[in-house]
């Protein structure tokens, strides 16, 4: 069964970690983080990004893609052929646990746009790869790819995250920062494809509740090329956050005001030049508030950010100890990691909570 | 008795709070896990670590005393007894609150209180050292909740939208001045001293608690938010 054709019962664990100092960690702490929250998920799905885990293949697109059947994988390596020099292939490394089963064929290819079909497209690089991920994803029955930045990597599955952390060996990768969520599906019975984290070239989304503007959302975005595929409410987070940022321009802290802005009333009492900023921002793009309940964690190149909507429906802390960095939905998944921390605290609903790499030469 | 909770799954360790012959019970390493002391009424509970959600819910008249800091919906629909907390709690602490008393030494998170309720001889309380998130007190029919506001962060005592849909009881809010919006059904009043014996001895037991001298917080000037009788709600979900 796939997404949509069932509706099931519904809550999703979140985490993430960043050393902000640029040194790397196994994903072996954030299974022992989310394992904590296990019970915040059903087993229905599980997952991670890893930011810098290829540092032998940084320069290429590191596409992740799971095939149902010979034939799709046919179809999507022809493709891929067709639009991009596959400097590396293989299929990636499972480790076969009990409690994992039904896992579809996955594959890693590591790619460089072909030049001169890039120069023909007339597109920017970053365009031109989003677009072929939306391509196969829509177009290539039974083949989905579901990572595809420079550099980093998600890895997913139906089970709960733990199992599907040590499915993947993620204790093998080494990155400056982790993401990972527990699933708990809401409307729809949970396949591989389904699960978090949602991703789009660098850029990642974990994503714990239940957005009620999914379909105002995914309407104003079809507009813009993106085509949801998934019926599933992360998939729209994800597109809009791509679209803000890398198409508008927008900081991620001036997203935050687009997709959890204040009320109105709210707004009117901030001082300027917030109230004036925020205004527009909900002017410019009044189709992409996001609402319902949601607290996500976005990972791309270089950060992560945590977000919950303005009213607060799910819980999320952060905190900080050196040069790491933690976000989850709760407390206890991050003393598991660290139990003494220099800080933490919980973010105000729509208030973006936002962790980077220091900047070379400095702390930031 | 003690138990160390390190990575026990809270089925086993609710049970073996429950089934323990003695009255005192001291759980170390506590790692989330979840509904701890639910429903008890003869318990004295000591938690080192970091307690799962829902902590104390229905609580019955057991006492509860957390070295560190809660997260979600502590003492949900509590009963009777007392949570003490020596940290901050997260979001709707005291949901649906109907007797009993919550004790937190720092902030409170999103909806603290919310339709928390009184009946007769039973009148909940939460006092509150630090300040609180918004929608604090929503929908509340009754109890008492006081916010201190010793924290340092500089933010207001309170978010936004505190007292939406409140009809009875009283939040009480140690500031000099009120900066933020109201309902139009809450009334603010400004007060010399906390303004009833009930209200002191809830902030002086707080103060016993977490060690402070509660001559200041007696003195101190309050904002008294209750239901405002002269405005009521015309109409909530049919004209009447």
């Amino acid at each position: 069964m796939r997404e949509g054709e069932f509706r099931n019962p519904s809550g999703c664990a979140v985490a993430g970690v960043i050393d902000r100092s640029g040194r790397k960690m196994t994903g072996a702490d954030m299974i022992a983080a989310i394992e904590v929250m296990h019970d915040r998920s059903n087993g229905l799905g599980g997952g991670f990004a890893g930011y810098g885990i290829y540092p032998h293949y940084k320069d290429f697109y590191a596409f992740h893609l799971f095939f149902e059947s010979q034939k799709a994988q046919e179809e999507t390596e022809a493709f891929l052929k067709r639009h991009f020099e596959i400097v590396y292939a293989s299929e990636i490394q499972t480790r076969k646990l009990p409690a994992v089963s039904g896992e579809p064929v996955i594959f890693r290819y590591f790619l460089a746009p072909l030049p001169r079909k890039l120069a023909n497209s007339h597109l920017p690089e970053r365009e031109y790869v989003a677009r072929c991920v939306i391509r196969i994803n829509s177009e290539v029955a039974g083949a989905y790819v579901f990572s595809s930045g420079k550099n980093m990597g998600i890895f997913k599955g139906v089970g709960y995250p733990e199992d599907i952390g040590r499915f993947y060996r993620l204790d093998e990768y080494e990155g400056y920062a982790w993401t990972c969520h527990g699933r708990y599906p809401t409307n729809t019975p949970g396949w591989w494809g389904g699960a978090h984290p949602f991703g789009l070239l660098d850029l990642s989304v974990v994503h714990n509740g239940e957005i009620s503007s999914y379909d105002a959302n995914r309407r104003y975005m079809e507009m813009f090329g993106y085509k949801c595929t998934l019926q599933t409410d992360t998939e729209v987070i994800t597109y809009i956050i791509d679209y803000l940022v890398r198409r508008q321009g927008l900081t991620l802290e001036e997203v935050s005001h687009v997709i959890a802005a204040s009320f109105w009333s709210t707004i009117e009492r901030k001082k300027e030049p917030a109230r004036s900023q925020e205004s527009l921002l909900r002017r410019m793009f009044p189709s992409l508030l996001i609402t319902g309940p949601f607290s996500v964690i976005v990972g791309y190149e270089g950060g992560i950010m945590g977000l919950c909507d303005r009213l607060k429906l799910r819980s999320m802390v952060c905190a900080e100890k050196g040069a790491k960095a933690y976000i989850s939905s709760e407390e206890s998944a991050i003393r598991r990691i660290e139990p003494s921390l220099d800080k933490i605290y919980s973010p105000a609903g729509g208030e973006a909570v936002v962790y980077e790499l220091y900047r070379q030469g400095g702390r930031a | 008795m003690k138990i160390r909770a390190n990575g026990m799954h809270y089925a086993a360790l609710n049970a073996a709070v429950r089934d323990s012959e003695e009255t005192d019970i001291e759980i170390s390493g506590c790692g989330g896990q979840r509904y701890l002391g639910a429903g008890l009424a003869d318990r004295k509970i000591f938690v080192y670590g970091t307690p799962g959600n829902a902590l104390g819910a229905y609580l019955n008249g057991a006492e509860i005393c957390v070295d560190g800091n809660v997260q979600e919906a502590t003492g949900d629909t509590m009963n009777g007894g007392v949570i003490e907390v020596h940290g901050s709690a997260g979001d709707a602490t005291g949901y649906a609150m109907r007797g009993g008393k919550i004790f937190i030494e720092g902030d409170v998170g999103y909806r603290c209180g919310i339709h928390m309720k009184a009946f007769l001889s039973q009148h909940p309380a939460i006092v509150i050292g630090g300040r609180a998130g918004s929608f604090l007190g929503e929908y509340q029919a009754g109890g008492t909740i006081v916010v201190l506001g010793l924290h340092t962060d500089g933010k207001p005592v309170i978010g936004n939208f505190c007292g939406t849909g409140m009809h009875g009881g009283e939040i009480l809010l140690r500031c000099e001045t009120l900066n933020v919006a109201l309902p139009a059904q809450v009334r603010a009043e400004r007060i010399e001293g906390p303004g009833s014996e009930e209200s002191a001895a809830l902030i002086r037991e707080w103060c016993a608690r977490f060690g402070r001298n509660a001559a200041p917080y007696l003195q101190a000037v309050y904002y008294r938010l209750t239901p405002n009788a002269e405005n009521p709600y015309r109409q909530m979900y049919t004209p009447n």
